[in-house]
């Protein structure tokens, strides 16, 4: 019998013991077994810590960018923030607000956030000539360095791994001390449950893949969510393609809500 | 309101209870400080109130968590500070200051001080006093020569373990606010040193009023060497508190730094009652030009010649204004501290409400208390010189 023309030995195929499908079944439940174990005997630290190394630039750390230009001072994410996170309707419970910052030609600032900026701005009405005017969304900037963490009497604020700053409600003892020591104001008290209380950055949501409130309504996408340290996600084009600032720089905190455009007269 | 508060600013969140707090630590504190001068410094004349000023502490000690405990959203689980306190927190360590200073200092002090007289009293009384005062013993009733000398010469070693405990106990206040780097109006280093030198005033001018108060009461005179030491260390104590105070007030007017505008504000508004009017003229320089020239603090029979009755009563009303000072100045640090916004933007108000557990009347139940439960510790433990018992020969 001639060969075929693909050169393959089919007739030697054909010398192979067939195997019945009961044999078969048996060394795949060997083999799925064999394989994990001699994986684990095998060095199998290495081969995670190889996989580990090459995720190593994508730690999970969350952060906000927050363009400054791109805010129409809607007050949607205020709105939808208290919605979210069932945060009392009174105009002095915010976990994130709106600023409008307007500096007059005569150098005097007139800042405001009627009801933090939910309701929308009043017309300003101009006195003195008007040099520049912008809005500014503020929300707790979940320092790296938080010193709500670090005054916390009994550790009920604390910081996740990835970055968030949260806080127990069933541990909070109410003392308040975190409060005082929040430099932006990001914190209040919670009437109802007498426990302080802030922006999660929506962890509920995040762990279901979701981006927060205030990111998923903001019709400008003046507000990107995302891991600061990958380096293929728009919040990473954010921080490439833009002068960064933070709040309060001086006081090192090291906040991970990073603002682009950011004029020098915010506080 | 006036100019932009960050919304989450409009409720203060520290009110008139947090106020109370340092004010009565600091009058422990103090009092404490001047029972070790009679202790430990042998200054021999304010020795009528040495036992008076332990008794002080320890009343208002009492008392002093108290308001915070009333002020946490969640006072049931306070005790969370002991079993899990977070160590970089500066408020985790209240728990242990405290507890150190009540139990290892204060109450031991008292106890080897009057441990005697619950012995002798023991024997002495009768019904169910003569089971209290037994109990008190803690079952030492031992009053041989050697056991005495342990008494005094305990004592004598934890007033001095004592001094420093209670500069730690009352310096440490002022760090809790001093550590406080978002707000301008709190962080200083000099907080603590202001908060234990105001302390120092505060406990001295308390011992000094209810000790004249309370000779008069007992229609008994007032030890007026006493009296002038004590208003002659108030006198010292004050210059050094107003000089740190005034130190503190030139640097930051001298470094004008970006707060200074709304601390400015914040100064010629909202606080010139408290910290112009009471604080700084009522409270500091009326009493300490009063006491300069009445008291033997600047030369040796006082500048100017005043009698005894006169000077005893300008002391007391000096003693008052104090106290009303060093609450203005406990009342600016706390409340002054909240009024302005952490964006240097605006100023906000307090109003005290009446009732309710933060209001007026729960805050001045608990100024009231410490003085119940040190009527009824003098009651139980006469500090005064004539009821020193003698004692009967060995039984």
């Amino acid at each position: 019998m001639a060969s075929p023309a693909d050169g393959r030995d089919w007739e030697s195929r054909e010398t192979c013991e067939p195997v019945d499908r009961r044999d078969f079944l048996w060394e795949a439940l060997k083999a799925s077994l064999g394989v994990p174990i001699a994986l684990s005997v095998v060095r199998v630290p290495e081969l995670c810590g190889m996989q580990e190394e090459s995720d190593a630039g994508a730690e999970r750390i969350y952060g906000m960018g927050i363009d400054i230009r791109k805010c129409i001072g809607c007050g949607r994410c205020a709105q939808a923030c208290k919605n979210e996170n069932d945060v009392p309707d009174e105009p002095y419970f915010f976990n994130t607000w709106v600023e409008r910052y307007v500096i007059r030609s005569d150098g005097e600032i007139v800042v405001d956030s009627p009801n933090g900026g939910i309701d929308g701005f009043p017309p300003y009405k101009e006195e003195g000539g008007t040099l520049r005017t912008f809005f500014v969304p503020k929300l707790c900037n979940h320092c790296e360095e938080a010193p709500c963490v670090q005054v916390c009497p009994v550790g009920a604020t604390f910081i996740t791994d990835d970055g968030a700053v949260l806080v127990d409600e069933e541990y909070c003892i109410g003392c308040g001390y975190c409060v005082q020591a929040c430099p932006y104001g990001a914190r209040w008290f919670d009437p109802v449950k007498h426990v302080a209380r802030k922006c999660t950055f929506c962890y509920h949501r995040l762990a279901k893949g979701k981006v927060p409130a205030c990111v998923e309504v903001c019709p400008t996408s003046a507000r990107l969510f995302g891991n600061v340290g990958h380096r293929a996600n728009p919040l990473a084009h954010f921080l490439r393609f833009n002068e960064i600032q933070v709040l309060k720089p001086h006081l090192n905190t090291k906040p991970k809500v990073f603002y682009a455009n950011l004029d020098g007269e915010v506080r | 309101m006036q100019g932009y508060i960050y919304p989450n600013e409009f409720e203060l969140r520290w009110s008139l209870l947090i106020v109370l707090y340092p004010y009565l630590t600091g009058l422990v504190a103090g009092a404490f400080i001047l029972a070790s001068l009679a202790r430990v410094f042998n200054v021999k004349e304010v020795e009528p109130t040495y036992r008076l000023a332990l008794l002080t502490a320890l009343a208002f000690l009492i008392v002093a968590p108290l308001p915070l405990l009333a002020h946490l959203g969640h006072p049931e689980r306070s005790y969370e500070i002991f079993l899990t306190p977070n160590r970089k927190s500066a408020m985790a360590m209240f728990g242990f200051v405290y507890a150190w200073y009540l139990m290892v200092v204060l109450l031991l002090e008292i106890w080897f001080d009057y441990r005697r007289d619950f012995v002798l009293r023991a024997r002495e009384a009768t019904g169910p006093l003569k089971w209290i005062y037994y109990a008190l013993t803690l079952g030492s009733t031992d009053l041989s020569d050697r056991a005495l000398g342990f008494d005094d010469k305990a004592g004598r070693w934890i007033t001095i373990i004592g001094i420093p405990s209670a500069f730690l106990l009352h310096g440490y206040v002022g760090f809790i606010f001093g550590s406080v780097k978002a707000n301008p109006w709190w962080s200083s280093v000099l907080m603590p040193v202001v908060f234990l030198f105001s302390a120092i005033v505060s406990g001295i001018a308390l011992v000094l009023i209810i000790y004249i108060v309370a000779t008069l009461f007992r229609g008994k005179q007032v030890d007026m060497a006493c009296a002038d030491k004590l208003a002659t260390f108030l006198f010292y104590a004050m210059v050094v508190d107003f000089s740190l105070e005034m130190l503190d007030f030139i640097h930051r007017l001298y470094e004008s730094e970006e707060s200074i505008e709304i601390l400015s504000q914040l100064i010629e508004g909202r606080l010139f009652v408290s910290l112009i009017v009471l604080q700084m003229v009522l409270g500091t320089l009326v009493p300490l030009i009063s006491l300069g020239v009445v008291s033997p603090a600047l030369s040796w029979r006082g500048t100017r010649k005043v009698p005894a009755e006169v000077r005893r009563l300008i002391y007391l009303g000096c003693a008052l204004l104090v106290q009303v000072g060093i609450f203005s100045i406990r009342w600016n640090v706390v409340i002054g501290g909240q009024l302005f916004s952490k964006s240097l933007r605006g100023l906000t108000v307090y109003k005290a409400e009446l009732l309710g557990v933060e209001g007026l009347l729960m805050a001045g139940a608990f100024v009231i208390l410490p003085f119940i439960i040190l009527w009824l510790l003098v009651k139980i433990m006469p500090p005064w010189a004539e009821n020193e018992i003698p004692t009967s020969p060995e039984a």
